[in-house]
């Protein structure tokens, strides 16, 4: 089973999410770190690393000798990432969308893939758990093709559970399509709300269930709620805030370590994501 | 005319509070939302939008079916798998690279362009907003941010005004290179968790990258005096200014949920004194910026 954690607006508390359920159950679990931009997740689960990898992107690489200069590979780049100015081929690698149309095109067959460094992975384990994240280089605009290198790691007949970024664009989307179960975890004020309805929106175009948690849920109005009654979303968990749980979060505590009774509210959490899915089946 | 974004690298760290709290204390800006994919300043600012304009950019290719023979050239061509066995695009998946739409032997393939969410320019009792609504699940948020940053500084030309006032998004992928590129002066409101400075060195090493000047501030700073030293210091290491820390205070979760400005809920809170000090310090390195140096570190 995969579970995507997203939220819309960040800071809402998906790591905590993420990582405590991975805690709680423990065993036979994956964490995916689909945060590529910002992973936050290894500080509380403080994983092994067994394994890093470099993760390319295929760009194009013209062999001027073979090159008649005719231009084919610039019009057929809706990325503007090639352009041929009299006999010369300048290549933009930031912009390539690795599409290898360039290549497909040339007549000349000038045209072979180099690759551009997308980021790192990740691979370790604490205890039952795996751990994967993905770490995106520096000036590198891309994340989708990471996250999807991230999720290649996944493995079936386990609990997959995935930290999405935040936010309701492609990023996202790569994080959490073809999971079981969405859990948005959002907060009870007016940037709460709105981003939440935005994050229903992306996993409604997705299909996929999903349910709400709302973190500090004593910090602001009732409009979250009333949301969730008028279509029919579960709320399936609610953090009071509480000082000591974010001071644990600051020094990267996991909150069912500090404060042990959590430890049977995710469990519930996730008994309870398990009947949703068998109800839906 | 300056232009200041506010990012963090990390979300949640008070980005959108802080931008609304400095609109009402600069003159003479504009107010630009960056963050196309979870806009939020609008809820503060409530604006009276003026002008509204679609979002178009890139295109998604559309497999017709009468001239379709199923020869499965475009199948094999595509990277993304966005085309399945009954040969049927998967617009979510589809890259717009038009790859199968060049090839396809048949010509049986039309590439319509998108619309990819909506742009608008309003007023607020704080002057002009310039703000955007990227479609849900749509790409091309970086060049919704360039739009919006281009309308921004369009409006500051003809009406004369300093600054640029911009919230960016979070994270350092495509929305923030295109939203600071190129700017004055970035401010990373970063928080003292572990999270947050690992998420703020990012951010930081992003600015260097792009050679935009960064300051540094620190929300909820008594949540962790320890690590809002070791942001304070790291700052410093690094040769950027420290304009100021914020204590956690929920007065920001009450402004907001009234819709209104740290200052326009209470004008006498020690949130909003700390505000005030941020934005007094950081004017004052952008006009140092402006009179003594070009670019660099302020």
């Amino acid at each position: 089973m995969r579970i995507g954690i997203a939220s819309g607006k960040g800071g809402t508390g998906k790591t905590t999410i993420a990582t405590n359920l991975a805690l709680s159950v423990g065993t036979d679990v994956q964490l995916l770190d689909c945060d590529v931009e910002e992973p936050n997740a290894h500080f509380f689960i403080n994983p092994t690393t067994e394994e890093t990898t470099t993760v390319f992107t295929p760009v194009p690489e013209v062999d001027e000798k073979k090159c008649s200069f005719c231009g084919k590979c610039a019009e057929i780049c809706q990325f503007k990432a090639i352009a041929v100015v009299s006999k010369t081929v300048l290549i933009f690698n930031e912009l390539c969308h690795s599409c290898g149309g360039c290549m497909h095109v040339c007549p000349e067959n000038a045209i072979t893939e180099t690759g551009r460094e997308l980021g790192i992975i990740q691979r370790g384990h604490r205890n039952g758990i795996e751990f994967i994240h993905g770490i995106l280089r520096i000036g590198e605009a891309m994340a989708p093709p990471l996250i999807r290198t991230v999720r290649s790691y996944e493995r079936p007949g386990i609990l997959t559970i995935i930290d999405a970024p935040p936010g309701t664009s492609c990023p996202v989307i790569a994080s959490v399509k073809d999971t079981d179960f969405v859990l948005l975890v959002t907060e009870p004020t007016p940037f709460g709300l709105y981003d939440l309805q935005l994050a229903v929106g992306a996993v409604e175009i997705l299909d996929i269930p999903c349910g709400l948690i709302i973190n500090r849920c004593d910090l602001g109005d009732d409009h979250v709620k009333e949301y969730a009654a008028q279509k029919e979303l579960p709320v399936l968990l609610e953090i009071p805030f509480d000082r000591r749980i974010a001071e644990a979060y600051s020094r990267g505590d996991p909150l069912i370590e500090v404060i042990p009774e959590w430890k049977d509210k995710f469990l519930r959490l996730y008994h309870r994501i398990n009947q949703i899915i068998e109800k839906r089946k | 005319m300056k232009e200041l974004i506010i990012i963090s690298g990390k979300g949640g760290t008070g980005k959108t509070s802080l931008a609304a709290a400095f609109a009402s204390l600069a003159e003479k800006k504009v107010l630009c939302d960056a963050d196309v994919d979870a806009a939020d300043l609008h809820l503060i600012m409530d604006p009276k939008v003026k002008q509204q304009s679609e979002f178009r950019s890139g295109f998604t290719a559309d497999i017709v079916r009468e001239k379709c023979t199923e020869c499965g050239l475009c199948r094999e061509l595509c990277r993304w798998n966005a085309i399945n066995a009954e040969f049927e695009v998967n617009p979510i998946e589809c890259e717009g690279c038009g790859v199968c739409v060049y090839f396809c032997p048949e010509k049986a393939i039309n590439f319509p362009e998108n619309t990819c969410g909506q742009w608008f320019i309003s007023d607020t009792r704080f002057g002009p907003l310039v703000h955007a609504r990227l479609g849900i699940a749509e790409e091309n948020s970086g060049k919704l941010v360039t739009l919006v940053r281009q309308e921004s500084k369009r409006i500051a030309d003809e009406n004369n005004l300093d600054l640029i006032l911009t919230d960016g998004p979070p994270g350092v992928g495509c929305p923030v290179i295109a939203s600071i590129g190129g700017a004055s002066a970035v401010l990373i409101v970063a928080e003292p968790t572990l999270s947050g400075i690992h998420d703020m060195e990012r951010v930081v090493q992003l600015a260097n990258h792009f050679k935009v000047p960064a300051m540094v501030c620190v929300n909820k700073f008594d949540l962790n005096l320890d690590l809002t030293r070791d942001i304070e210091n790291f700052a410093k290491n690094e040769g950027l200014s420290c304009v100021g820390r914020i204590s956690f205070d929920p007065i920001f979760i009450k402004a907001m949920v009234h819709g209104q400005t740290v200052f326009e809920y209470n004008s006498e809170s020690n949130a909003g004194k700390a505000v005030k000090e941020i934005w007094k310090n950081l004017s004052k390195k952008i006009v140092l910026n402006q009179r003594h140096t070009r670019g660099g570190t302020i």
